[in-house]
């Protein structure tokens, strides 16, 4: 099966980005795709492991080894590599209810746990991947299949990111009637506002909604629970209640100075930028036009914000990690999975390079306090550089930085779930972070109440929330049904 | 129970006295003319004795495994001592005589006497009297002592009524079967105790558990002058244990046989299955009287005797019972007269062979002879003398005789029969027996009357469609996975080839795996080992037959022509037009119903409602459906699960079979009707192997058909839907023919029913119901458990979830996230590489922990194991070092060639630096390696395997050895050879297996020189003069029956016996091997451990255990279980950057481990530091497990199964793997005693180490004559040892040592002589002369004083110069079979061969002056033949798959055999060879040049790199590249 020698053949190739220069000046989606040759010979380099750890979804190490969904990867390169297109879709939508996203989005741990990664630049999985669901949708062959027959049986679905779609997927798939409210304006969660339209179309995400919606899920927005319906109602009309709320809590800096204006949490710099995109309403966007702009926090959120300053014609951007520079990838010799964090450059990086010259990323700086103009207004922030010895942060003396900035993004993570309230009053249990407490069926201590995602996980990657949604899903059908049926695709087992 | 109580039938602990194998030495010696002396019996005695290495003694050296002579009827003798005891004798003839083994109690012989002595009365004959027999036991082991039974003669006068002499015999039969019956009735444990060696009134048998020296001083009585005999017979048996049995010693009644039946099981239920078709006129109304055929628990030979005997008593001649059993191969283009063909394949509709190594010699007491298997596995030479005297033996040399008067020297060969009969007085050759019998009846007519092909029937007029709609369901329903698809189906499908795969298996038994299973998981394959050979079916395709007959059978005693109506089939794979062509031949209205024969289909399905009650039923009702069938005249009866639906569940396909395959064998009709079965379910090899193997005997696997046109409609599978279903029906005739060929048997019919499997995890009483006979040791589920997992199939196939769009996806063979469990898992691999690589014990520990705990490690027996809490643990302190305990351990063989020389000296490297030993595995091992480097690292292998290949086995790679493992079985692939495809024979690959880079290397299936026990012994013996400070260690694989084996190569003077698990790993094997091929160490170790401790042989050998040991919990389960020494494989390769890619077999390992890829092994990141780690960690685990059990140090830990216990709750039954056998309190656990080789009674040692002395010293010239004679056994080996130890590879000057012999040299001769030594022998030698020739020179030439031609008789013995690797020699005569197989670089000059002369011949030069045999250098990749091919004849007899026949026609070539030819008669005095040469440019173009084509290209393109200027070694790689591009 497959190309056994490909990897010998071919080279991992670059993924078509367009210009960095060029793709700044417009919100387009900037990926595109390898010609169908080049796919082939990329899916003709999966070697076809006995063990496929791109498969495997553990955490390991308090890494993630591997594609939580557990998709197919294997086979479907294999069938890429034949050329079997419509094969290899039916494969990955086994696994994996939205490619279209995760082939986006996800950072693609399968990547990063490729065994041809040992000694070589990994398989393009993530490339193959969203090849091969932008196919599905070009040919015609992903249409609404509503449900043959419905058992009567009613599900709510509070919030609407991955795992409250994935979710509210499975479970209409197996017949259930499934209604999911979202407090926004538009059905998708970080989907819709928390990633910019240049990493994710809001239309592919519209599609995939209008398609469940088809299939017979109802959705409805500004349906804030507890506020605009009852838990009362929600408890009467449900048979079951999935908790898929997100953990959008952001980790602050308090700091002297962080009442400052032009501090903002990157998610709502983010969800503002596209919402001006999508809407003509009239919200105040936060604009950095011709600003100084500083980003703190070195993860995807932090790109996403230069990106998006970026876009809207920043001055300067700069983007903080406390971290140290990762090293350049190198064969490890402490065996395989070692899991060492290597240096990336992403696409918000190499734009900010095209634009200014330079990589954003300052590393080793840790932010000391903010600084006023007097009138409110931020004007400045102060650093010290930092070492970590033994994982032990240490401020180096004397190492003190002064720098000028009009916008300040806090990008440096989520700390947690919705407002204890919100679940006090629905009875579930939490930990301290407003995390829900579940059971390995994703069931809270109320029988008929279940969660998925980041809401009982804390943040996380959108393949851990499409898995968690699934197995949530399962498990409610087979709470509904008293028995279980559902196909173990979705496992943690090793 | 003291062992002294014990009988042999005892089943107790995992030991299974069906597995009890023996082998031996067999001889005769008759006078053509019928002259009766005492010379005769008392020279047959001698040959016994000279045949003592081929017997075995126990734990006694006074106690024999089994000795005895068949003599004619001394009558002279006693007449004389029976008017003494008061009686006399009529005329001979006139009466018989029994000679009985009674029990020594009074009371009870009394008892069976009476009883005796009544049969007698009632059946009309007349009592005489009694005679003791004098005994004399003085020299007889404790253990042969202690079951002596009373030994007593009965006279028996013929009785009035009786006619002639043959109806006699019958009554004497008679008499003998039904007084045993109404003895045991009387008394069920006196079947045992009342014994007649021989009852008849033409022979004799004197017999017993004695030594060959001990039959004539145990027997007085054959010592006397007075007793005379025309001919005699001796036999010496080696069995794999010593419990005391006297019954089972040879000869018995009608044949002494040395070899094995490896279908046995099958012959004796067919047996079974067709007496209640038995009619004899012969026997009339005293035919129940002698059923059943088959005694119960005799031996293999027994029931071959106690069959023949029937058919002969019941109106056949010998020869023609003979030829039945022993049928001849047929194969397209031989040479075989039509009647006897006809004859054959008459005889074929009767009975299937009985088939295994086979050299029987057999007599009725006027007519005596030797009939050899097919395969001509046996030795027997026989010479003929101008008086007229016949001398016939496993040996040639084993009687002194006058080479002068010597007319003839002959050996049986393969298939054919050697019979001198005495009233004639003459010797009958093997084509006038067989045309004899073959035109005795016109058999060609019966067969054209009766036998039609199922070609003849016409097309029906309705077949099956496929059905594209349900296909998914009912594959479901099926257990069909995706994997199977991928992996399994899709080579045979679209290349008609089985799946391989490579490394082991880690997924759990199916007992113990928590997915649903189909039954045929849980059937483990057996195969042969030592005590028989595997057969490479694809080399030696010529003796294997895939014909199958359908229909029902006769009466095998009288056989009408009516019998033979049976339907020949194309195959056992009916297609579905075949199969509808089978069902109408039920419509007896139309035209299918003019065949005659009456088919009916049964329903095989049960109620879904009715759950497990509802399977029961179902069964039950089958086989009450099936012998209602047959009694209504049906004969062919078609199981079928088409009509499978909602409601109704398919029964599981081979419970079924087999269930109704037993019930009819119990009903006794099973061979009334024919009985195919119809069914989805089969798909695999190994499903179809079993359905054959419990009774089907032909199968339409529907669904698979359905399955190929699924796929093509779906474009999974692109090729034409006819081709496919072509292929795929050969992937699975192919991998069924190898899979019986692992056991050792070459035709399908004598494989149906032979139930060669064992299980794990059935329950017993199920078992014994509908799998009766089938090793079942641990127990497991029953029928409950076996109908839930249909139904759960079922449920999905039919109320399936919303999202089953697909299959499961299986993960058998690669790891799947939803999928089987594996022990190599992407958590085990991460921290077992992490805690190696960083040395991390912590790490370890958590990798350690992940494997061992209970709730996830019970995929294996160990893991069902747990420890006793123990009161007295000790600190750790006090426990041995981990420096102690890592001389213990070992890595597995892996060869250089499977894996890198990066990894494959990492692992020396590693081993060496903890005290431990690595393995060359079969590759051979560069001599670079064997000097230390600076650092005082060695990458030499302590361990220097001999394998089948005997790939660079030379004297000087057998010296650099502390220990010398030979090769048997492999755990992934037991009972198979193994094939390196030319892309992976690298230049530097080819250099250490003496080969050419390029071309394809086979190792063949057996070893050629082991073909039972007592080859194995002699190899063993070899081995050890080749390296006296080595240990010789033997490799077996864990399967039922391995104690008894590995007992008998505690015999055999093995030092180390290593038992491997069937999980081990491989470099490339088919995957129905790699899964279904043998049993988990567990069980092989225990077995083992308690057969040795009970036959007091324990003390004796080194137990070692390998097979996915992975922890340190696992090492201390194997110590307990009665391990001495460890071996890991998998686990140190991982540390050494393996990642369980399974590509071996593609040469495309990622890492470097596992690849010859130069790209590749550049990334190959292994440390020896890794490896080195991981076996101190699981020393140090040891310890902590040791300390908390008490054990100081290993040895006090081995076989203390006391602190072990089963897991609760399992479900499965250990109890036998724990059950400690009762032995006495000083029986040693573990070895403490060496092996007695006794080499001090070598001629090497007695007088050629001093002859040679000088020339070892300082290189200076020696030569002497002397005498040798065939006990005299690997002659030259131990001064080769001692020149190669001192001059390395390159030996000495030629013709330094020059010695000369004069006799019958004994096995072995010469064996691995190095460089500049030349054997010279005048006379004869025995099997495996030259074997493994390194460099040295032999030339064979009968005696001066001999009378007769050399190039018409035989000289030198079976697989001459196996293994050889440089040297030459010249032989004066004719050779065995098998001549220089596995050559690859001694140019050999000889007169004729036997049949399947180079074989796997891989380099050198062979000249054959004269005639060859059949399948001339099958599987030959290298070298080159040149035939003198006189009389036209040798294209017909070659196999022609590999090689290209031309003339000699290069200058060069006609030089050098013109110049070999010279040197042959200079050195060996050949007339023939004088004759060739006188006639030179005549006979020049008579050769004809065999060179395999591969090779020739190589060469070709050497040839051309080196006249385009390129050095040797640039030439060689550029060929390879050239080649393999």
């Amino acid at each position: 099966m497959g190309k056994t020698t490909g990897f010998m053949e071919y080279a991992r190739t670059l993924p078509i980005l367009g210009d960095a220069l060029s793709r700044i000046g417009n919100w387009s989606e900037f990926h595109d795709h390898l010609p169908e040759d080049e796919l082939r010979n990329q899916g003709a380099r999966c070697m076809n492991c006995g063990i496929p750890f791109c498969h495997t979804g553990r955490m390991m190490n308090g890494a993630t080894i591997g594609c939580p969904l557990h998709n197919l990867i294997p086979e479907w390169n294999d069938l890429v590599f034949r050329g079997k297109w419509r094969e290899a879709y039916e494969r990955l939508a086994l696994t994996n209810n939205f490619p279209e996203f995760t082939g986006r989005v996800c950072p693609a741990p399968c990547e990063s746990s490729c065994v041809l990664g040992i000694n070589e630049d990994p398989v393009m999985i993530k490339e193959i991947e969203v090849s091969i669901v932008d196919r599905a949708f070009d040919d015609g062959w992903i249409v609404p299949r509503p449900p043959l027959d419905r058992t009567g049986k009613r599900v709510a679905i509070i919030g609407s990111g991955p795992a409250g779609l994935a979710c509210a997927d499975e479970l209409n798939k197996h017949g259930h009637t499934v209604t999911v409210f979202e407090r926004e304006d538009r059905i998708g969660g970080l989907l819709m506002y928390g990633i910019p339209n240049m990493k994710l179309e809001k239309s592919l995400v519209q599609r995939r909604v209008d398609l469940l919606a088809a299939e017979g899920i109802e959705f409805r927005t500004k349906a804030s629970v507890g506020t605009d319906i009852s838990l009362d109602e929600l408890k009467q009309d449900f048979d079951a209640i999935v908790l898929c709320c997100g953990a959008p809590k952001p980790r602050d800096l308090q700091i002297e100075g962080r009442e400052l204006d032009g501090i903002h949490f990157a998610m709502d710099f983010l969800t503002h930028s596209t919402k001006t995109l999508m809407t003509d309403d009239a919200i105040t966007p936060i604009d950095v036009k011709d600003k100084n702009v500083i980003v703190i926090g070195g993860g995807d959120t932090g790109t996403d914000c230069v990106g998006t300053a970026l876009r809207q014609g920043c001055k300067s951007v700069v983007q903080f990690e406390i971290m140290p520079r990762p090293a350049d990838r190198t064969a490890t010799h402490d065996g395989w999975l070692s899991t060492v964090r290597t240096f990336q450059v992403d696409y918000g990086q190499s734009e900010a390079e095209a634009v200014f010259g330079d990589d954003p990323r300052e590393y080793s700086v840790l932010t000391k306090r903010f600084t006023s103009d007097g009138r409110g207004n931020l004007n400045g922030l102060e650093t010290v550089a930092v070492r970590w010895d033994a994982g032990q942060l240490n401020e180096i003396v004397g190492a003190e930085n002064f720098w000028q900035v009009d916008a300040v993004f806090l990008a440096m993570g989520f700390t947690g779930g919705e407002d204890t309230s919100f679940f006090n009053d629905l009875g579930v249990e939490t930990d301290k972070n407003s995390i829900v407490t579940v059971n390995e069926s994703k069931q809270t201590n109320i029988s008929n109440i279940f969660a998925a995602g980041d809401c009982e996980r804390g943040q996380s990657l959108i393949v851990w929330a499409i898995a968690d949604g699934r197995r949530a899903a399962a498990a409610v059908h087979s709470f509904l049904l008293s028995k279980s049926k559902l196909s173990a695709i979705v496992s943690d087992e090793i | 129970m003291l062992e002294s109580d014990l009988t042999f039938t005892d089943d107790y602990g995992l030991y299974d006295p069906q597995f009890e194998h023996d082998s031996c030495g067999v001889g005769l010696i008759a006078d053509i003319r019928g002259r009766k002396s005492h010379q005769i019996v008392k020279d047959c005695l001698s040959i016994l004795c000279r045949m003592e290495h081929r017997g075995a003694r126990g734990a006694e050296e006074n106690s024999g495994d089994g000795a005895g002579i068949l003599t004619q009827i001394p009558h002279k003798f006693f007449v004389d001592e029976c008017s003494r005891l008061g009686f006399d004798l009529p005329e001979p003839g006139e009466y018989a005589v029994g000679m009985f083994f009674m029990p020594q109690g009074e009371e009870k012989r009394d008892l069976c006497q009476n009883i005796l002595l009544k049969v007698i009365h009632e059946e009309g004959q007349r009592f005489l009297g009694w005679r003791d027999v004098p005994t004399n036991n003085a020299t007889l082991g404790e253990t042969a002592k202690g079951s002596q039974p009373f030994i007593r003669q009965v006279f028996i006068g013929k009785g009035d009524g009786i006619g002639d002499n043959a109806h006699f015999e019958r009554k004497l039969f008679v008499i003998r079967r039904w007084a045993k019956e109404l003895i045991t009735r009387a008394e069920k444990d006196l079947a045992e105790r009342f014994y007649a060696a021989s009852f008849s009134s033409k022979t004799i048998v004197y017999k017993g558990m004695l030594t060959t020296e001990q039959v004539r001083e145990f027997y007085p009585d054959l010592l006397d002058e007075r007793f005379e005999s025309g001919l005699a017979l001796v036999h010496s048996r080696f069995s794999t244990n010593t419990l005391p049995n006297w019954n089972r010693a040879q000869p018995l009644r009608y044949i002494a046989h040395n070899g094995e039946i490896n279908t046995l099981r099958g012959n004796v239920n067919w047996m079974h299955a067709r007496e209640k078709r038995m009619r004899s006129t012969l026997f009339g109304d005293d035919l129940p009287k002698v059923l059943h055929v088959v005694d119960d628990d005799t031996s293999d030979s027994g029931a071959f005797d106690n069959s023949l005997e029937m058919f002969t008593l019941a109106g056949r001649e010998l020869p023609h019972a003979i030829m039945m059993m022993i049928p001849e191969p047929m194969f397209e283009g031989d040479r075989m007269s039509d009647e006897k063909r006809a004859f054959y394949e008459f005889h074929s509709c009767l009975i299937e062979p009985w088939d295994g190594p086979a050299s029987i010699t057999f007599t009725d007491g006027e007519i005596i002879g030797g009939v050899l298997d097919r395969n001509g596995l046996r030795p027997s030479r026989y010479c003929v003398t101008k008086d007229g005297l016949v001398v016939m033996a496993s040996e040639t040399g084993v009687l002194e005789i006058d080479q002068a008067e010597i007319v003839k020297k002959g050996r049986l060969q393969p298939g054919k029969m050697f019979l001198i009969d005495t009233r004639a007085g003459r010797i009958v050759d093997d084509e006038e027996i067989k045309h004899k019998v073959a035109i005795a009846q016109p058999y060609r007519q019966w067969l054209d009357n009766n036998l039609i092909s199922i070609n003849d029937i016409p097309h029906p007029p309705f077949v099956h469609e496929p059905d594209h709609e349900t296909v998914l369901a009912r594959q479901r329903a099926f257990g069909y996975t995706d994997e199977e698809l991928r992996i399994l189906l899709a080579p045979m499908f679209e290349k008609g080839e089985e799946a391989i795969g490579s490394m082991g298996n880690d997924t759990p038994l199916a007992v113990l795996s928590k997915k649903p299973q189909l039954i045929y998981n849980y059937f483990k394959q057996l195969f042969a080992q030592v005590t028989n050979p595997p057969i490479d079916a694809i080399r030696e395709e010529i003796v294997t037959s895939t014909d199958t007959m359908i229909g029902p059978e006769d009466n095998l005693l009288e056989p009408v022509p009516a019998c033979a109506r049976q339907i020949k089939l194309n195959s056992f794979i009916l297609n579905n037009v075949e199969l509808e062509k089978l069902r109408l031949l039920g419509e007896s209205e139309s035209e299918f119903g003019k065949f005659g024969f009456k088919s009916i289909t049964l329903p095989m399905l049960f109620d879904r409602e009715h759950g497990a009650k509802g399977l029961e039923w179902a069964l039950d009702g089958l086989c009450h459906l099936a012998s209602k069938a047959i009694e209504d005249g049906y004969d062919i009866l078609i199981l079928s699960d088409r009509q499978m639906s909602e409601y109704r569940v398919p029964i599981p396909a081979l419970l079924a079979v087999s269930a109704v395959h037993h019930h009819l064998i119990r009903e006794g009709t099973r061979t009334h009707c024919g009985f195919v079965l119809e069914s989805g379910e089969p798909r695999e090899v190994h499903h179809f192997a079993l359905l054959l193997g419990y009774g089907a005997t032909a199968i339409n696997p529907y669904l698979a058909f359905e399955t190929i046109h699924d796929q093509i409609l779906n474009r999974e599978l692109e090729i034409d839907e006819a081709k496919a279903e072509k292929n795929y029906t050969k992937a699975v005739n192919k991998g069924v023919v190898k899979i019986l060929s692992k056991m050792g048997i070459s035709t399908i019919q004598s494989y149906l029913g032979a139930q060669v499997f064992e299980i794990l995890g059935l329950d017993k009483s199920f078992v014994k119901r509908y799998f009766t006979r089938t090793p079942t040791r641990i127990g497991g589920i029953g029928l409950d458990a076996i109908a839930a997992a249909s139904l759960e199939r079922h449920s999905r196939a039919f109320f399936p979830d919303a999202n089953a769009k697909n299959l499961e996806l299986g993960g058998n063979y690669q790891w799947r996230s939803a999928g089987e469990a594996h022990r190599y898992s992407p958590q085990s691999i991460h921290l077992l590489q992490k805690a190696c690589r960083t040395g991390d014990f912590s790490l370890f520990r958590r990798y350690s922990d992940l494997l061992n705990d209970q709730t996830k490690q019970q995929g294996t027996l160990r893991g069902l194991l747990k420890f006793k809490a123990v009161p007295n643990a000790i600190p750790i302190d006090d426990i041995e070092p981990v420096e102690e305990i890592l001389k213990r351990f070992k890595t597995g063989a892996m060869s250089y060639g499977s894996i890198s020389a990066e990894a494959h000296e990492s692992l020396a490297i590693a081993m060496n630096r903890v005290g431990g030993r690595s393995n060359t595995g079969e590759g051979g091992e560069d001599e670079e390696r064997y000097t230390p480097a600076e650092n005082g690292d060695s990458r030499i292998s302590k361990i220097k395997q001999v394998a089948s290949g005997r790939f660079g086995v030379t004297s000087h790679y057998l010296v650099n050895a502390e220990e010398l493992q030979i090769k048997i079985a492999q755990g992934a692939k037991p009972g198979e050879g193994g094939q390196l495809p030319g892309n992976k024979i690298y230049p530097w690959i080819a250099k250490t297996r003496h080969s050419t880079p390029g071309v394809g290397l086979i190792s063949p299936p057996p070893h050629h020189d082991i073909y039972s026990i007592e080859d194995l012994s002699q190899l063993i013996f070899d081995l050890k003069n080749a390296n006296e400070k080595a240990r010789i260690s033997v490799k077996l694989v864990s399967e039922a029956g391995v104690g008894t084996v590995a007992a008998g190569v505690a015999k055999a003077k093995a030092e180390v016996i290593l038992i491997s698990g069937h999980d081990g790993g491989t470099g490339a094997a088919a995957q129905t091997s790699i899964k279904h091929a043998g049993v988990p160490w567990e069980l092989g170790l225990a077995e083992t451990h308690q057969t040795l401790l009970r036959n007091k042989l324990r003390g004796r050998v080194r137990l070692e255990t390998d097979g996915q040991l992975m922890t340190g919990r696992d090492v201390v389960i194997a110590a307990l279980l009665g391990a001495e020494e460890f071996g890991f494989s998998t686990a140190p390769l991982v540390t050494l950057g393996c990642v369980l890619m399974r590509v071996c077999h593609l040469n495309t390992c990622p890492v470097g481990v596992a690849t010859q890829d130069p790209r590749l092994r550049t990334k190959f990141s292994g440390d020896p530091q890794y490896a080195v780690n991981f076996m101190q960690f699981i020393a140090e685990e040891m310890r902590e497990f040791m300390a908390e059990l008490g054990f100081r140090t290993v040895n006090e830990m081995i076989g203390r199964l006391d602190v072990l216990e089963e897991v609760e709750g399992s479900g499965l039954d250990l109890s036998k793997i724990l059950f400690k056998p009762e032995i006495a309190a000083d029986t040693p656990n573990f070895q403490q005693t060496k092996q007695d080789f006794a080499l001090e009674n070598t001629l090497d040692k007695r007088e050629l180490l001093e002859i040679c002395l000088p020339a070892l010293m300082h290189d200076a010239k020696v030569e002497a004559s002397l005498k040798i004679e065939n006990t005299d056994r690997a002659v030259g080996t131990i001064v080769g040892s001692h020149i190669s130890r001192k001059f390395g590879s390159k030996g000495l000057p030629d013709d330094t040592i020059k010695l000369h012999f004069a006799g019958s040299a004994g096995q072995s001769f010469g064996a691995f002589v190095p460089h500049g030594m030349t054997l010279t022998l005048e006379g004869d030698s025995n099997d495996y002369i030259g074997k493994g020739l390194s460099g040295g020179k032999i030339v064979v030439f009968p005696s001066k004083a001999a009378t007769f031609a050399p190039e018409d008789n035989i000289i030198i013995g079976n697989a001459a110069f196996y293994g050889a690797t440089s040297g030459s020699a010249y032989i004066s005569g004719v050779s065995g079979e098998r001549f220089a197989v596995r050559n690859s670089g001694v140019d050999l000059v000889i007169e004729g061969v036997g049949d399947h002369a180079c074989e796997y011949m891989t380099g050198g030069t062979v000249i054959i002056l004269g005639q060859t045999g059949k399948n001339f250098a099958a599987g030959m990749s290298g070298g080159i033949a040149y035939v003198f091919d006189e009389f036209d004849e040798f294209p017909g007899l070659c196999n022609k798959q590999m090689v290209e026949l031309t003339g000699i026609d290069d200058a060069d070539e006609i030089e050098f055999v013109k110049d070999q030819v010279f040197r042959h008669i200079e050195l060996a005095g050949s007339p023939l060879a004088t004759a060739i040469l006188l006639d030179w440019d005549n006979s020049v173009s008579k050769f004809v040049r065999v060179i395999p084509t591969d090779y020739r290209v190589v060469l070709d393109a050497q040839k051309r790199m080196i006249a385009e200027g390129l050095s040797k070694d640039d030439a060689e790689l550029a060929a390879f590249e050239e080649v393999t591009a």
